[in-house]
This record gives structure tokens, sequence and C-alpha cells, in this order.
């Protein structure tokens, strides 16, 4: 059953699931993984399972969140792999990086000088995550030329190229979606 | 005096440092007397500081027009 135009499943829309999710999900997977490579084939194997299983959705979770689903159990599935083929699942746990010493107890570490940068790595990412849920909401070539500026940093000369575009329409649209961004993301992120 | 509209787009482009000396000082001038100006401009600096603390990833276009076909493709 190949995708066709607005082929709907189930209320599902798999045609508009590249545009919409794979930055989102790329990001998710990213986090996890740390590897490019492993984080877009996590994402590329969602998108099948997705397809695959497009029959049990249920419309009660938005399809991004069902997605999100899928994807947290092919993370899982991947370090399952990756620790079976060590021979046996390995877990370490190293409650101070910076000690060798095997044997202190965890009541020298009352205050966990870590706990903090965790949580900022988790806010981070639950921004980064803000941040691509908000890109996907904008008109596609507005979302491309954000993208391609914001994220890979690309030259304005290079994109203009690429989308054969000239430069004042580019910076119309970098406006226009910074205007939308700043509309879509959570006020509470402004608040410094 | 720039039009606000012209002001906002000074204002984005100098969020990637490529708005003109010129440019940046007509900017200036025009936020001295337009609190809506201002007030975006902050907001628009602070939305750079926010893409910048975020760690933000994306798949080139290239890897997305991959995964469309191959989706397109199974059955």
């Amino acid at each position: 059953m190949p995708i066709e135009k607005s082929m709907t499943v189930n209320g599902l829309r798999p045609d508009t699931w590249v545009d919409q999710y794979a930055d989102y999900l790329f990001n998710y997977a990213y986090a996890r993984v740390s590897e490019e490579e492993i984080a877009k084939d996590l994402v590329q194997e969602t998108f099948f399972a997705g397809l695959k299983s497009a029959k049990n959705y249920k419309g009660t979770a938005s399809e991004r969140t069902w997605l999100i689903a899928i994807l947290k159990r092919k993370v899982i599935d991947h370090y399952r792999k990756v620790n079976s083929s060590k021979g046996k699942a390995e877990v370490r746990m190293q409650y101070n990086p910076n000690s060798d010493s095997a044997g202190d107890w965890l009541e020298e570490q009352v205050a966990d000088p870590y706990a903090e940068l965790e949580s900022t790595a988790m806010e981070n990412e639950e921004l980064g995550l803000a941040i691509q849920e908000c890109i996907a909401k904008l008109p596609k070539k507005q979302s491309r030329v954000f993208t391609m500026k914001t994220i890979q940093g690309i030259s304005t000369e290079d994109i203009c190229k690429e989308l054969e575009i000239n430069p004042s329409n580019l910076w119309v649209m970098i406006h226009r979606a910074r205007t939308a961004l700043m509309g879509c993301l959570n006020e509470n992120w402004f608040e410094t | 005096m720039i039009p606000c509209e012209k002001a906002a787009i000074i204002c984005s482009k100098a969020q990637y440092s490529e708005a003109s000396f010129l440019d940046k000082l007509r900017l200036r001038l025009h936020i001295m007397y337009c609190k809506t100006c201002h007030a975006y401009t902050k907001k628009n600096k602070r939305l750079t500081s926010l893409c910048q603390k975020a760690p933000l990833h994306s798949l080139s276009e290239q890897d997305k027009v991959e995964i469309k076909r191959r989706l397109t493709d199974i059955h």
C-alpha cells in the first residue's frame, strides 16, 4: 500500500510524517543515543513501525505522542541489542565520575553536585523539543529556511542558491518564522 | 525614520550578525522611539539565546527525501 497524497489511515496522515515530525523525533533520539547515524535510523524505523501498526492507532493520543511512544521502544531495543552483542547487559554504576575508588558509600555524596547539571540538560532538551514543535507548525518553506539558517548554520548565499530565492526573500521568511516562533513558544521560556 | 516592518527585518538579520553597520544604527534610532519594536527586539534576542541553549539537531533535506521515498516504497 504505497503512500498517496493525503492518504489517511485510521486518522493518521503518514504522508505528512516526515515534514511534521522527523526533526522532532530526531532531536529526541539524538539526545538518547548521541550518534547521528543511529538516531537517523531509529527515526526511520519509527515511521516504518508506525505505518505497519497504523491500524492499531486508537486516536486517544496525538499522532506525535503515538510516534514518540514507538520511538521510545526503538531506543530501548537499540540498547538491548548493543548490550546483548557485548555478551551480556552491562550495568555499571559510577556514582562519582571523578573518583576511581569503587567502594565509597553514597552517604559521601549527600549533595549531588551533578543533579543541577542534569536538570539543566533536561530542561534544555525540553526546550529543544518545544522549539521543534513550533518549527513544524510553520509553513513548509519558512520552516526549511529557518532550519537551514539557524540549526544547520548554512550561509545566506548558499541557502539562496539552493532554494532559488533572493536575500530579501530569505530575510522576510526568517523574520516571519521568528515572529511566529515567538508567538508559539510558551511565555515561560521568555522569562529571564 | 524607517518603518516598523523594516526595523523588524533588520532586527532578525542582526540575530545572525548579518545586519550592516548603517542598518544597525537605523534600528537603534527606531527603537529609541518605538516601544513595540523595542519589545520585539528584546524578544528576538531572547529567541536567539534559546535556540543556542537548546541542543537543536535536524535531518538534512536529502535524508528527509530518502526517508519519504522508502516510506512510499514499503507495503
